[in-house]
């Protein structure tokens, strides 16, 4: 018992030390607790998921404060995996992702807003085969708690669409295929 | 009179002479088709045939080579035409080069559809299973390797037939109509 209550006044006094501010949160992507999909529709008989395998980023969230929440993402464009490496290599080539002239992609928010039922809007600028446009992400809080490792983590999904004219995509795939659907997922590991 | 299967000392057998021949034709054809599957669009009719056909062609090629490789081990090969010394040095490079190209033509391309670890289809015959991949974005990597090796081996094969011409026409020798089969030796 007077463990327990010790513990627990070390862990409070430690809560109160860091946790004064908005807390910053690393994407466990090293645990792969975080994903980058997409889909994109074939032929519009079906639809076409693939993955962006390599990235990195944080965010910072305070369940207190949410509307000061702010994510950035880094993604390794080159690191596309559709599952198929035909497909893969004419994805990185200059008529779709050309991986070799814009290496990086990335995704920096400008704006969260909250909609108080655990879902929020999220604004933000996505740079893709270096064009950079403003994007919306639908946000759903999925939840935030202990970890059984003694650390703290915090996780959201979210979804979005754009067309791949936008960002200087060329090839047309068909009318039902020019509109790219990402969902993510992102597990952050508190600081 | 018939061509023996086996080389002699003086001529190749029908043996070399069909697996050269039959080789060459494969790889003049296989890489204007190579360059054809470049061009082709997702949505082009084509798009599933003529890159089914290139692989599982090459694969053969790839089975011709290893039978090639061991009928040149165990048969006897003909004595080099007589030329100066840096001729037969020079000659006998770019024989080697042809090989050591088409091998890595081969294996480049076995490599760009095995990346995924998915088989190749042999015209739908069987299956060649995938080795795991050596480096990230193998696809890639192996695509310019491919495109590189395939370009050179079918440069050096113009430099290769100009050369056989060159003999026939102005050194007037047999190293043409002995690979023709049309140079016989006569035995008496």
């Amino acid at each position: 018992m007077k463990l327990k209550s010790l513990v627990a006044g070390i862990a409070l006094a430690s809560t109160l030390a860091t946790g004064a501010q908005a807390a910053d949160y690393v994407i466990d992507t090293k645990g792969a607790h975080a994903s980058i999909n997409f889909r994109v529709s074939h032929l519009g008989y079906s639809w076409l998921e693939g993955r962006f395998n390599e990235f990195g980023g944080s965010f910072s969230y305070d369940a207190a404060k949410p509307a000061e929440a702010k994510i950035n993402v880094d993604i390794n464009p080159a690191s596309i995996d559709s599952n198929h490496a035909e497909r893969d290599k004419h994805l990185r080539s200059n008529e779709f992702l050309d991986v070799k002239n814009h290496p990086s992609a990335s995704f920096e928010s400008t704006a969260f807003m909250p909609n108080g039922d655990g879902t929020a809007v999220l604004k933000g600028n996505l740079t893709l085969r270096g064009v950079t446009k403003p994007v919306e992400l639908a946000v759903t809080k999925i939840g935030e708690g202990d970890d059984p490792w003694g650390g703290y983590r915090a996780g959201f999904s979210a979804t979005t669409e754009f067309q791949m004219k936008d960002f200087g995509i060329t090839k047309n795939l068909g009318p039902a295929s020019e509109t790219v659907y990402m969902e993510l997922h992102v597990e952050g590991i508190r600081q | 009179m018939a061509i023996p299967i086996k080389n002699s000392r003086n001529s190749y057998g029908l043996g070399s002479i069909a697996l050269h021949w039959v080789m060459a034709l494969t790889i003049i054809g296989l890489y204007p088709l190579g360059l054809y599957i470049e061009t082709l669009d997702y949505y082009d009719p084509a798009y599933r045939t003529i890159p089914h056909w290139h692989k599982s062609i090459g694969l053969l090629l790839a089975s011709l080579l290893i039978v090639r490789i061991f009928w040149r081990a165990l048969t006897v090969q003909p004595a080099a035409i007589e030329q100066s010394r840096l001729l037969k040095v020079i000659t006998h490079s770019v024989h080697m080069l042809l090989y050591v190209l088409l091998v890595i033509a081969l294996i480049s391309g076995y490599m760009i559809s095995t990346a995924d670890g998915r088989p190749i289809d042999v015209f739908n015959w069987f299956q060649v299973p995938a080795l795991p991949a050596v480096v990230e974005n193998q696809e890639d990597i192996a695509g310019e390797i491919h495109y590189i090796s395939t370009t050179t081996l079918v440069s050096l094969a113009g430099l290769h037939a100009l050369a056989a011409l060159k003999h026939h026409f102005i050194n007037k020798d047999q190293t043409l109509t002995r690979m023709l089969g049309m140079h016989q030796e006569t035995r008496t």
